[in-house]
């Protein structure tokens, strides 16, 4: 046992990498949550956007273009929960699960013939200069411009619903849908407009995965990822920048326990397995246990189905 | 509405009697899968001999499959479905799959059972293996002769014999070629997780190791090693040409065919019975893949220990050798038992860490 092998400069790294696939699924789902929607079919749209992305980069040759696809096919899935939900008035549940079962079929299909096959390369940003600052610089000037850009986007969501008017009006539809619409605004529209946008944030992950992490497409790819982002969302409590924190800890967990695992430590895997979920429970118990709390707790029309004529 | 009913019903008679008197003509075999046949490594290989099976036989024979079965107490589902379906001949080609199989095959004592790298068998239930492990030993030499920084990083699935087996045979042929070889291991308990595998690849990676050896189904880890540049990799299961020359510069392949298509027309004849195969190289159930992007003497090396365990001159396992924590396993010149190595619980002496329980 030889804990000095394990370099915490690279193992800080690659756990920033490890966790985007997460942080980005978690931070859109957030934005869908604070508007009282409850979309449990991030996995499905995660892995949608994994084959998409992989398609068009391949075909196309730019992985630019890839995840660009990636966020636009994830948001036209997520519209398909858009209409079932807010047009059709379906349970919120139900279609959540739904829509994961049919990403996971769709992209099989799809993903029929990209088996095998290499993606164009994503290339790090080397900044020139500040990549070169010893021990900062590799962790954190030496990634590929999606870390940069998830960072970035959990940062665009905390200004927008803090300060801003949009943020605030968001905010309301989710905390109560009725008085929303009393006050005019189009409840059905803004949440369908947040659902795209957590479409588009799942598939980014999803692409994240098969054109950088992985980087290939396999069937069933995500491997739960999706389900990890919602538990993330429960356990930043609705925060953006605990979203972040979070996302770091659950990817440090996994990254820690092969690193620990490659020195000769044996730490048993359910354990770690388990954790994201765990403190997901403790973290739900701590806020519903105290009304003092209850700024902590959950959008109050979260999964509550609207209807205008009320 | 009553007679359209019985008119229906009718008709529903006839076709399921005529679906049952055309199936009665063709042998129908299942498979079940542990991963998508897309896997590009172990499922996709039962697949191709799944379609050796069709290609061979043609009209006579009929194949179904069922692919990411979970293996647990969704496969005993799976296993009794394709039984209730009139399968005459099931192979389930994954270990977790053993018990399931075990429970089925006494519900259904008409129905033929084959079961991959088990080790359970009745009257209606056999298994079959490949000798992995010889592979091993063949990679393992290049892996030993390769390495410049002597780390080589070796992900398993789960800690059971098989795997065990193979690190085992792996470090032997390492160590022989390269005393100061050191192995990491790191267990991804799952055969088919890309994200998993080519995470495990890169802590593997960052600790220094320049050769992967995989115990894993995807080929995930290759894609991390091309990424990471002059590091080398090997092909599991399937040939994985993809990453040829490099990062993977030779394969273990297993070769599913020849054995599918013996033991359909042992059914079909009505000679057909249990027993347990466990074929390597020398009866072409395990192939090497073409050696690419290493030296010449390495790749005649290579070649020279493949063609000396196909004709039987060198086994693995062959003595003097210790067990991890000291004690003597086997004498000079003496060879492993078929028994102690499908029971394999143990590392060899050399190997650091320990073997999870």
């Amino acid at each position: 046992m030889d804990l000095s092998a394990i370099d915490p400069m690279l193992l800080l790294a690659s756990l920033m990498a490890a966790s985007t696939p997460v942080l980005l699924a978690a931070i859109g789902e957030l934005v869908v949550e604070k508007s009282g929607v409850l979309n449990l079919g991030v996995e499905g749209m995660m892995i949608t956007g994994a084959i998409c992305g992989f398609a068009i980069a391949v075909e196309s040759g730019s992985p630019m273009l890839g995840f660009l696809g990636a966020a636009v096919c994830g948001a036209l899935l997520s519209m398909l929960f858009a209409w079932l939900t807010q047009y059709a008035l379906a349970n919120q549940v139900a279609s959540g699960l739904a829509l994961t079962m049919f990403g996971l079929g769709l992209s099989s299909l799809i993903g029929q013939g990209y088996q095998g096959i290499k993606p164009p390369a994503t290339h790090d940003l080397n900044i020139p200069l500040i990549s070169d600052i010893p021990v900062i610089g590799p962790i954190l000037f030496q990634h590929d411009p999606l870390v940069y850009f998830s960072i970035a986007l959990v940062a665009a969501v905390w200004a927008m619903l803090k300060f801003s008017r949009a943020g605030l009006i968001l905010r309301s539809v989710g905390e109560n849908h009725s008085a929303a619409h009393a006050l005019g605004y189009k409840v059905v529209r803004i949440r369908v407009l947040a659902i795209m946008f957590g479409g588009a944030c799942a598939g980014l992950g999803g692409a994240y995965l098969s054109l950088i992490q992985v980087p290939q497409w396999t069937e069933g790819m995500t491997a739960g990822a999706g389900w990890i982002a919602l538990a993330l969302v429960v356990f930043a409590s609705w925060k953006p920048w605990r979203v972040i924190l979070g996302a770091y800890l659950f990817g440090g967990i996994s990254i820690l326990q092969l690193n620990l695992q490659a020195v000769g430590v044996n730490i048993p895997v359910a354990y770690l397995a388990m954790a994201p979920y765990v403190v997901t429970i403790v973290v739900l118990v701590i806020i519903s246990s105290d009304r003092k709390r209850v700024s902590l707790n959950a959008p109050a029309s979260l999964g509550r189905v609207f209807h205008a004529s009320h | 509405m009553r007679p359209i009913k019985t008119i229906a019903a009718g008709i529903a008679l006839a076709v399921g009697l005529g679906g049952a008197a055309l199936a009665a003509d063709k042998t129908k075999v299942g498979f079940i899968y542990v991963g998508p046949i897309g896997d590009g490594g172990y499922t996709y290989q039962h697949d191709q001999g799944r379609l050796a099976v069709e290609k061979h036989f043609g009209d006579k024979v009929e194949t179904v499959y069922q692919e990411s079965v979970p293996e647990g107490a969704d496969a005993e589902r799976a296993i009794t479905q394709m039984a209730l379906n009139g399968a005459d001949l099931i192979f389930t080609t994954s270990f977790g799959f053993m018990d399931p199989t075990v429970a089925v095959a006494k519900k259904f004592p008409n129905v033929k059972f084959e079961h991959a790298t088990g080790f359970k068998r009745a009257d209606n239930l056999g298994t079959y293996s490949a000798r992995f492990y010889e592979g091993r030993t063949v990679i393992g030499t290049i892996a030993g002769r390769m390495t410049k920084t002597n780390k080589i990083g070796y992900i398993g699935a789960y800690p059971i014999p098989e795997v065990i087996r193979g690190i085992n045979a792996a470090f032997i042929a390492a160590r022989k070629v390269n005393p100061d070889v050191e192995f990491n291991i790191v267990w991804a308990y799952t055969w088919f997780d890309p994200a998993k595998e080519a995470d495990a690849a890169k802590a593997l990676l960052e600790q220094g190791a320049d050769v992967i050896l995989q115990h894993t189904d995807s080929t995930a880890p290759s894609a991390a090693a091309e990424k990471a540049g002059n590091v080398i990799t090997f092909g599991q299961a399937s040939d994985m040409a993809e990453y040829k020359p490099r990062p993977r510069v030779s394969s273990i392949i297993d070769n599913w065919a020849p054995y599918y298509i013996e033991r359909v027309q042992a059914v079909m004849d009505g000679t057909w019975k249990s027993d347990d195969t466990w074929s390597g190289i020398g009866a072409g159930m395990v192939e090497i893949g073409e050696i690419t992007g290493v030296p010449d003497d390495v790749k005649k090396e290579a070649e020279g220990i493949r063609d000396q365990i196909a004709a039987g001159t060198l086994h693995p396992f062959t003595g003097p050798l210790n067990k991890q924590d000291g004690t003597p396993w086997l004498a000079a010149g003496e060879t492993a038992d078929d028994g102690t190595l499908l029971g394999m619980n143990f590392y060899v002496e050399g190997i650091k860490g320990e073997l999870p329980k």
